[in-house]
Parts: structure tokens; C-alpha cells; sequence
């Protein structure tokens, strides 16, 4: 008995959420993968005497139209799909474009210590005082819209999130018995960095990076919501969120759909992350 | 209090500014981008744009650009907006007050919210209470305050439409404002039917940009109470025999605050920095909306204005919370 809920508890605790979490995550890059077989209609094709049709739970639904259309008479369904394409391409690219960047001088900063470190942790510590939705505005507003600016302005901001950790995990490691033995029998600082402390950093990474892939698509959402990500004809959710919103008392589900996409997909990816945590960890696996 | 220590604090507050403006101003001028562009009528001549360019001083380099209006702003005056055609100033002055009263709401309330939760768990420590709080806090910290203002407008606003979701006051109410501080003017005025109007208006984005902080307060300072019971002057209050709640509230709370307040500083920038787009999403007329509004129109002056007014913002939250960490914690304040 003890054994049995000993076996379930890790079970439930870790790989529950990584099952659940990397389900929703394939199902997510499915539809992004293969948009173009997958979605009925063309995202951007308008039928002008169909707007706003209603889903299928509702008695006026057009069995073309699954979820319906918004105002222009778009498949919502395809817009849906589409959307998904590029929340990804951003949370996969500018997550990891964050996570390289932060962690690099993370590993620097952590193991070569003095200035280099005291600059990159002060520079991290101003970085993260700026509120970040205001910056990343901010930022596109200097760079200008559209995807490649999204992704420079997650980059740019949050690269401190993986220096932190990295640089505070190094710190540990750096004193553990193993670097001690590499450094005694000569090897480089350059390889003890590359080949023994970087492999004992990677379980931290993979957590970090598939939490940060939910606050990348989260970003790209709260851009182009706002008008500020890709040109406004082109499927995102944020955009379908900002069309819905200006209907949502006569259309309500144009807005609630790319919600509970953005919901589930970051509680997956969020799930995902700390399953692969309570997995990776040897400490948290016993 | 320490006088000097403040004044030496306001007289860093003017070479910030200087430095902000400074890379603002570069910053975006260097970029790609014309706001000429985006005002012209179609069919202007190429005559017309250089004229407007001239009107604007667009044609001269960014030092001149920069010293021209820094003249400017030194009396006070910002510029003409490109997109809104109004002056800078009367811009973010009509519109800040919205802003703020939304802002230092959402502050109470977090801060309220947040002393309470905390209070509460460590009161029932180890029982279902703490368990109930510490689910919420976790919730409320995984969702940012962009989804909860979109899950209030489709829960309150249209599943079961208790409350309004767009604007700050219903437009019928007709009553004559002197001030912009609605909320405070109505209060004043004894209007308690407005202010109740601008309440209800409030409430949502309020309680989404509170709850964030809700949970950042929460867990420090439970963590933080946790630690305060364990000191050996509590254990002396209880030998007293004073009460649990007692000892928690006149005892620990004021030692146990000061991890909360110095990490509240940047979280209370935050909030401000998420007023932007919680008054996106609820349309709520402060500068926050304006500055998405000039950003999408590239209407350089008055993105300058207004990141000026956000770093004085924050330049204060961040002065008013070292001094309540100094006023909580005297052994800063002697050193």
C-alpha cells in the first residue's frame, strides 16, 4: 500500500502534469504544423452576409462555420488555427533566443565571478525593475511591429529570468566536489564551464524555457491585442481577442475562444514545466 | 526622519529624468518610422510634407531636435501631440488623475487584500485556511493582470452582466466635474450615487491589476510572519499571556513587514506599468490608453510626455517606499 501510493504519488505529482501539459503542447503544434490541411476556410477569406455566426451549440449555426464567424465573416475556427502558428513561432524562437542569451551570460557571470559578474547582475537587477509590459511596449514602439520586434522585445526582456537562475545554480555547483576533482586533474576552465557544470544546469533549463514559452505566447497576445505584433489581417489571438471585444455583447464567443486557447495553452506549458521539474530533479524524484 | 536623506533623494530625481529623456528622445528618432507619414492626407504633395516636417522641426538633426525641446520643456511645455493635435501637457493632465485614482485603488486594495490573506494563513498555520489562501495565491500569481481583465469582462460583464466593462462614468449621469479626480471630487461632494457609478466602473480593472500583487504580498509576508513567530520576543508576549491575534497584529506584523515593503517598490511599478494595458482593455481614459494610442501613431511628442510622467511615477513609488522601509526599520535609517 505504502509502495502503491509512494509509485502514484510521483506518478500523479510529475507525470500526470507533463502527460497532460505535453498533450495539449503537441495538439498545439499540430495545429500550428499542418494549419493549412487542418483549417476549413481560408483565415483571411471575408463573407461579408455571414458575420458573426454563432458556434455550434447555438440553433442559428452554419454547419460550414464550426465556431463560427467574426465580424467580417472569417472562419473563426481557421483564425483560431492560424493564431496558433504564430503564438508559437514566438514562444519556440524567442524563448529560446532568451534562454541561449540569459544563459550564457548566466554561466559567465556565475563561474568567472568579479566585475563581469557584478555588472551582470546589477545590469539584471535594473533590467527587472522596469515593469515589463510598459517596456516591451515601449521597446516595439522603438523598433517598430510586427513578429521579429515581438520576438526582440521578449528576448530583450526576459533574458534576466535565465541569468538569474542559471547564474545562482552555478554558483552552487561551482563548490560542489566534482568541479574541485575537475580542476585538479587539469582540466580548462573553458571545458569544466562547457562539459561539467552546463549538462548539470540543463533540467533547470528545459523548466525555465517551457515556462517561459507560456509567457512568450501570453506577450505576443498582450501585442497584438493591443496592435502592436503583426499587421492586423493576420490571424493572432490577441487580434481576435481586440475584434471580439469590440462585439462581445453581441458576439461573445469571437472573444472567449482565443481566451481559453491562451488559458490552456499556457497552463500546459506551464504544467509541462513543473512536471519536467518534479521529473528532472533528482532530489524532488526521491 | 531623516531630512537629508530625502532631499538628497529629490536632487537625484532631476539628472534621472535628464538621463530618460536623453535616451527616449534618441531612441526614437534613430528608428525607422515616419509620423509625417502617418498624418498626411492622401494625395499631399511632397510640398506639403516638407512643410508639415518644418512645422513639427523634424527636418533638423536629433541634437537640435532634443535642445529645442528641452528648452521647451524646461517651461514647461511638451509640444503639440501629432495625432490628437492638442497640447502635451493638457493631454497627460486631463488624463493622468484617471490613472492614478485607478492605480492607488488597485494599491489599497492589494495591499489590503494581501495583509489580511497573509494574516490569516500564518493565524490558521498548518490547517485548511493556509491551504485555501496559499491555492489562491499560487492562482492568482500564474494568471497575469492582461487575463484576468479578460476573464472579468466575460464573467461580469457578459455572462452574468452585473457590471459595466467599458469607461470610467456612465455618460447619462451628467454631473459637472471641476477636477479630474472624479472619485475623490464625488467623495467630497457628498455625490454618493456618482461615486458609486464610478466604483462599479472601477472595480473590474481594479481588482485585475490587484490581484498580482494580492499574491506577491501574500506569500512574503506569510513567509516572513512565519518567521517573526519564531523570535524570542513573541514567545515573551505569550508568556504575558496576550492573545494570538494580538501578538500577530501588534506584535509580529510591523517586523514581519519590511521584507514585504522593500519588495513592493517594484511591484507597485508593475501594477502602474500594467495600467496601461488593463485601461486598453476596459477603455478607462488614463494616460496608460493615451500611450498606446500615441505609440500605434508614433506620435513622438507625446510618447515623450508620457514616459516622462511614468518615470516621475515611478521615481516617487520607488522614494515613498524607501521611506516607509526607513520608517519601519530604524536600523537602516541610523546607519
Amino acid at each position: 500500500m505504502n509502495e502503491f501510493a509512494r509509485r502514484f504519488g510521483s506518478f500523479s505529482s510529475g507525470h500526470l502534469r507533463v502527460w497532460l501539459g505535453g498533450s495539449i503542447v503537441l495538439l498545439l503544434i499540430t495545429a500550428a504544423v499542418f494549419a493549412p490541411w487542418i483549417a476549413p476556410h481560408d483565415p483571411l477569406e471575408q463573407d461579408l452576409i455571414s458575420g458573426l455566426l454563432p458556434p455550434f451549440w447555438s440553433s442559428d449555426y452554419d454547419s460550414t462555420y464550426l465556431l463560427g464567424t467574426d465580424s467580417l465573416g472569417r472562419d473563426l475556427l481557421s483564425r483560431l488555427i492560424y493564431g496558433a502558428r504564430i503564438a508559437l513561432i514566438v514562444a519556440i524562437v524567442a524563448a529560446t533566443l532568451a534562454a541561449v542569451l540569459g544563459t550564457v551570460l548566466g554561466l559567465l557571470a556565475g563561474y568567472f565571478g568579479g566585475l563581469f559578474d557584478t555588472t551582470i547582475s546589477r545590469m539584471v537587477d535594473i533590467w527587472m525593475s522596469f515593469p515589463p509590459v510598459l517596456l516591451s511596449i515601449v521597446l516595439v514602439a522603438v523598433i517598430g511591429t510586427g513578429l521579429h520586434s515581438v520576438i526582440i522585445a521578449i528576448v530583450v526582456i526576459d533574458w534576466t529570468r535565465f541569468c538569474r537562475v542559471v547564474r545562482a545554480e552555478v554558483l552552487v555547483q561551482r563548490e560542489q566536489d566534482y568541479i574541485t576533482s575537475a580542476v585538479t586533474i587539469g582540466l580548462g576552465r573553458w571545458t569544466i564551464l562547457w562539459r561539467e557544470i552546463l549538462p548539470n544546469v540543463v533540467p533547470l533549463l528545459i523548466t525555465l524555457l517551457t515556462l517561459e514559452m507560456g509567457i512568450a505566447i501570453i506577450v505576443e497576445a498582450i501585442l497584438s491585442f493591443v496592435g502592436l505584433s503583426v499587421s492586423s489581417d493576420q490571424a493572432t489571438w490577441g487580434g481576435l481577442i481586440q475584434e471580439g471585444r469590440q462585439y462581445v455583447h453581441q458576439a461573445w464567443w469571437v472573444m472567449t475562444l482565443p481566451v481559453l486557447c491562451i488559458i490552456a495553452s499556457v497552463l500546459a506549458f506551464n504544467a509541462l514545466g513543473d512536471g519536467l521539474r518534479s521529473m528532472l530533479d533528482p532530489v524532488m524524484r526521491r | 526622519m531623516a531630512p537629508r536623506f530625502i532631499l538628497r533623494r529629490l536632487l537625484l530625481i532631476l539628472p534621472t529624468l535628464f538621463g530618460v529623456s536623453i535616451i527616449v528622445f534618441v531612441l526614437l528618432r534613430v528608428i525607422p518610422g515616419d509620423p509625417i507619414v502617418m498624418m498626411i492626407p492622401p494625395g499631399a504633395t511632397q510640398a506639403d510634407i516638407d512643410n508639415l516636417r518644418q512645422l513639427y522641426g523634424l527636418d533638423k538633426s536629433i541634437l537640435d531636435q532634443y535642445l529645442i525641446w528641452f528648452g521647451a520643456v524646461l517651461d514647461g511645455d511638451f509640444g503639440i501631440s501629432i495625432s490628437l493635435r492638442q497640447d502635451v501637457v493638457g493631454l497627460i493632465v486631463s488624463r493622468l488623475p484617471a490613472t492614478l485614482e485607478l492605480a492607488l485603488s488597485a494599491m489599497v486594495l492589494a495591499v489590503v487584500l494581501g495583509i489580511t490573506m497573509a494574516i490569516i494563513g500564518t493565524y490558521w498555520q498548518n490547517r485548511w485556511p493556509e491551504a485555501v489562501i496559499d491555492g489562491i495565491s499560487g492562482f492568482n500569481q500564474a494568471i497575469p493582470d492582461f487575463l484576468w481583465g479578460l476573464i472579468f469582462i466575460l464573467m461580469l460583464g457578459v455572462l452574468w452582466p452585473i457590471l459595466p466593462i467599458s469607461g470610467r462614468i456612465d455618460p447619462r449621469t451628467g454631473m459637472e466635474f471641476t477636477t479630474q479626480f472624479y472619485l475623490a471630487e464625488s467623495l467630497l461632494r457628498g455625490e454618493f450615487s456618482i461615486l458609486a457609478d464610478l466604483v462599479r466602473h472601477m472595480l473590474l480593472p481594479m481588482v485585475a491589476l490587484a490581484l498580482p500583487l494580492t499574491a506577491v504580498i501574500t506569500r512574503t509576508l506569510k513567509a516572513s510572519l512565519f518567521e517573526t513567530m519564531t523570535q524570542d520576543y513573541i514567545m515573551l508576549s505569550e508568556i504575558k499571556g496576550f492573545s494570538r491575534w494580538r501578538i500577530l497584529i501588534v506584535e509580529a506584523l510591523r517586523n514581519a513587514l519590511i521584507p514585504t515593503v522593500a519588495l513592493s517598490g517594484v511591484q507597485f511599478n508593475f501594477l502602474v506599468g500594467g495600467t496601461v494595458l488593463i485601461e486598453r482593455i476596459f477603455s478607462y481614459p488614463g494616460i496608460g490608453n493615451m500611450a498606446i494610442g500615441a505609440v500605434i501613431d508614433r506620435d513622438l511628442p507625446l510618447i515623450q510626455g508620457l514616459i516622462i510622467t511614468f518615470a516621475i511615477i515611478f521615481i516617487f513609488t520607488n522614494l515613498l517606499i524607501d521611506l516607509s522601509y526607513r520608517l519601519l526599520n530604524p536600523r537602516v535609517a541610523n546607519e
